[in-house]
């Protein structure tokens, strides 16, 4: 599915990725992990074409698609979706109104017929419902004025009903108390499909108790420097990082 | 949502300008230049009363008199009067009757712009066909207006300018220059003196006009400007929605559009008035090109409760220089104004509102939204007054900029002048740039960067197209959309 390889890149003057390789099956959960300023949040972006985050060399395909010849929203209609750590707020536009936009201009660019409005609201009451959302959070604003642990909640929900192929995850636990850790997780556990794979970027051990990941990934400096099973995370939340930033 | 959508679609394909074309028709002409003889054949063509051209040419001379102010934030080249056509006309034979009489292609025109001139295929109804009652102004002339049978069964006086001063000349005389007096300003004054049509409307005591009004103005001739004038009355308890539309062909010169409209609510009365500009805003490269669009509009809430809401959607113009404002001189009457305007390319617009409160409990409220692109530049100029008898007067003012790219500017200038301790102003006023981390976070969704931009102004202007006639609310979110092509990237 992802293949990363030998990727570089950069933001401004500063090399941030020096030599990543990765490769995510169909189907399979990866987690990331890696202390502060390892590389996490740019391979996100990396990934889904941020402006101002230059590949300078090496390769990323998804289902052997160059990734890197896309523009952002290319990229999303092809499936790829990321969670954010910090979701933006969009005053003036209704989360409804967001993400029918977005669904529906995604489905032109793959050449499907637009989702109607009746079936679209049906799915994003029933997601609602699974992510214990008040439905008429939906009709505000997108995000404006939501808690941190709301945001990620409509983050969640818009993966549901964008219903992408590769999802990225970008510190999704971080500002969630253990009830609505739980809450998402079960969100993001739904998704689950053997058609589909998941890259989880996490500090922490805590949220792959709740999304068990297939592989662990140790990310410093730039690059993959450690993987391993999920007892990997076990031994990092145990042992720190200390060892990987040094061999970094 | 439909509207936002529709709003996507519509986009892709469209020219920039879409209503830039020049209607081929037999014209008639004033004489090039400003004199005393100017006015008066303005004034015999349009079969005026004596009393008409003495007000014409009373303000012919103080005009004469004034100078062109200059504490706007624009700039142009000093404007040659004397270099201009101050009327023009289809050539017809003693105007027409019905709609049978007008010009083939003049209708065609009319088709071309979407407005609905046939009131049996209005009423013939295509499903959801807005049912609004139009007056077709052509350069200096009103070529039809509609539904005007209709209307007087309930009352309303919907005509055009010249009509009213022939057939209801005692309403005329009674109004006429009360609300913008001959010499307020100098685009006013020379309005005055050289005013070609407008709409009159009159809603008698007590009715609620049953459709809503619209005024469309299309300026055709090159050499020539648009001085339109318009009067609108509401009698004591009536209401009535109107809205004026704007557009002209694209042309290489600079032509001026100096209206006044004045409005008059007396008590219990409302009304609401929108507009939508769409004026040619000259080329956006080099500037060339584009409407003057210097006008005075104000209302006057006589009446005690009464009520006026000024709505702008103002995209169109090289110079944009008005501030529809409100003179709140009945006890608790209430005046609001809704803007958006947004500049693109080379243009200029210095606009706002003036909330005057004489009146002890008068409350007004001011929302407006500027979006900068291109190299534009783009200015709010707003006052709030309170006079020491206006007790308990209240104001609320947002103003909210956009700036698009980094060659575009935005100003706002508010004025507050509180003459008694006890009223409340509220201001607030906030300058954003389109966001790289929104647009980012709507393109990583799936939406396309020039979609991504659409829906994030849309968003930013929201509280202000709520305030349009739903059908108008789509039209100008398409408006919006489309002048702001191509500024990003």
């Amino acid at each position: 599915m992802l293949n990363l390889r030998d990727l570089h890149a950069r933001v401004g003057d500063r090399e941030i990725l020096r030599g990543l390789s990765l490769e995510v099956p169909a189907g399979e959960v990866h987690a990331i992990m890696g202390p502060n300023g390892a590389g996490k949040s740019t391979l996100s972006y990396v990934l889904t074409g941020r402006p101002g985050y230059d590949v300078t060399a090496g390769s990323a395909e998804l289902d052997g698609v160059d990734l890197l010849g896309l523009e952002a929203d290319e990229r999303a209609a092809r499936g790829l979706f990321l969670s954010f750590q910090y979701p933006l707020e969009i005053p003036g536009v209704p989360a409804l109104t967001f993400i029918r936009s977005a669904l529906n201009a995604q489905r032109k660019a793959r050449g499907e017929p637009e989702v109607s409005a009746p079936e679209f609201l049906k799915r994003a009451r029933s997601f609602a419902a699974e992510l214990k959302m008040d439905f008429d959070m939906l009709k505000r604003p997108l995000n404006v004025g939501f808690s941190g642990g709301e945001k990620k909640r409509m983050e969640i929900l818009q993966m549901a009903l964008l219903s992408p192929r590769f999802m990225i995850l970008d510190e999704t636990d971080s500002g969630l108390d253990i009830d609505a850790l739980r809450i998402v997780s079960e969100g993001v556990n739904a998704l689950r499909a053997p058609e589909r794979s998941m890259l989880v970027i996490t500090h922490y051990q805590r949220l792959l108790d709740y999304i068990r990941p297939d592989r662990v990934h140790v990310l410093a400096a730039g690059r993959i420097v450690a993987s391993g099973g999920p007892e990997l995370a076990l031994e990092l939340e145990r042992d720190g990082y200390d060892k990987y930033a040094r061999a970094a | 949502m439909v509207a936002v959508k529709d709003t996507v679609d519509q986009v892709a394909g469209l020219e920039k300008y879409e209503h830039g074309f020049v209607t081929e028709i037999e014209q008639e002409f004033a004489p090039r230049g400003l004199s005393r003889e100017t006015v008066a054949f303005i004034s015999q063509k349009k079969d005026e009363p004596a009393w008409m051209l003495e007000w014409r040419l009373e303000a012919f001379e103080r005009w004469s008199a004034m100078g062109s102010p200059d504490w706007a934030r624009v700039s142009f080249p000093p404007i040659d009067y004397q270099d201009a056509t101050y009327y023009a006309a289809p050539k017809a034979k003693d105007g027409p009757a019905s709609l049978d009489e007008v010009d083939p292609e003049i209708l065609k025109t009319y088709e071309k712009l979407g407005i609905p001139l046939r009131e049996q295929e209005v009423l013939a109804g295509v499903t959801g066909a807005p049912r609004y009652a139009v007056d077709a102004v052509f350069d200096s002339v009103s070529v039809v207006t509609t539904f005007k049978k209709e209307l007087a069964e309930a009352g309303v006086i919907f005509c055009s300018m010249s009509e009213a001063v022939r057939e209801h000349p005692d309403l005329v005389r009674k109004y006429l220059g009360t609300v913008v007096p001959v010499s307020d300003n100098f685009f006013a004054c020379l309005n005055s003196a050289v005013f070609s049509d407008g709409s009159f409307v009159y809603v008698p005591p007590g009715v609620r006009c049953p459709m809503e009004l619209s005024t469309y103005f299309r300026i055709n001739a090159a050499g020539s400007g648009q001085f339109e004038r318009t009067l609108i009355i509401a009698d004591r308890g009536s209401y009535v929605s109107y809205l004026e539309g704007c557009t002209a062909p694209m042309r290489d010169e600079n032509q001026l559009h100096a209206a006044v409209v004045e409005l008059v609510a007396l008590e219990d009365a409302e009304i609401k008035y929108s507009t939508v500009q769409n004026w040619y805003p000259g080329d956006p490269e080099t500037g060339k090109g584009g409407i003057y669009n210097f006008v005075t509009k104000r209302a006057d809430c006589r009446g005690d409760r009464s009520r006026v809401s000024w709505t702008q959607v103002e995209t169109g113009s090289a110079i944009t220089w008005k501030y529809p404002s409100c003179v709140l001189r009945g006890r608790d009457s209430v005046g609001e104004f809704y803007s958006i305007a947004i500049t693109n390319g080379r243009q200029q617009a210095d606009t706002g509102t003036k909330m005057i409160h004489l009146g002890e409990g008068t409350r007004s409220r001011v929302i407006s939204k500027g979006i900068s692109a291109g190299r534009s530049s783009n200015t709010y100029r707003g006052l709030v007054s309170a006079h020491p008898k206006a007790k308990g007067a209240r104001n609320f003012t947002q103003c909210d900029s956009l700036l698009i790219g980094k060659t575009c500017a935005a100003h706002t200038v508010p004025y507050i002048e509180a003459r008694n301790g006890a009223c409340t102003f509220e201001h607030e006023a906030t300058t954003t740039r389109l966001s790289e981390d929104q647009l980012f976070y709507a393109r990583q969704r799936g939406l396309p960067e020039e979609e991504a931009v659409q829906l994030l102004v849309n968003g930013f202007v929201r509280d202000v197209l709520q305030e349009l006639p739903m059908e108008f609310a789509v039209e100008a979110q398409k408006l919006v959309a489309i002048s702001l092509e191509g500024s990003v990237g």
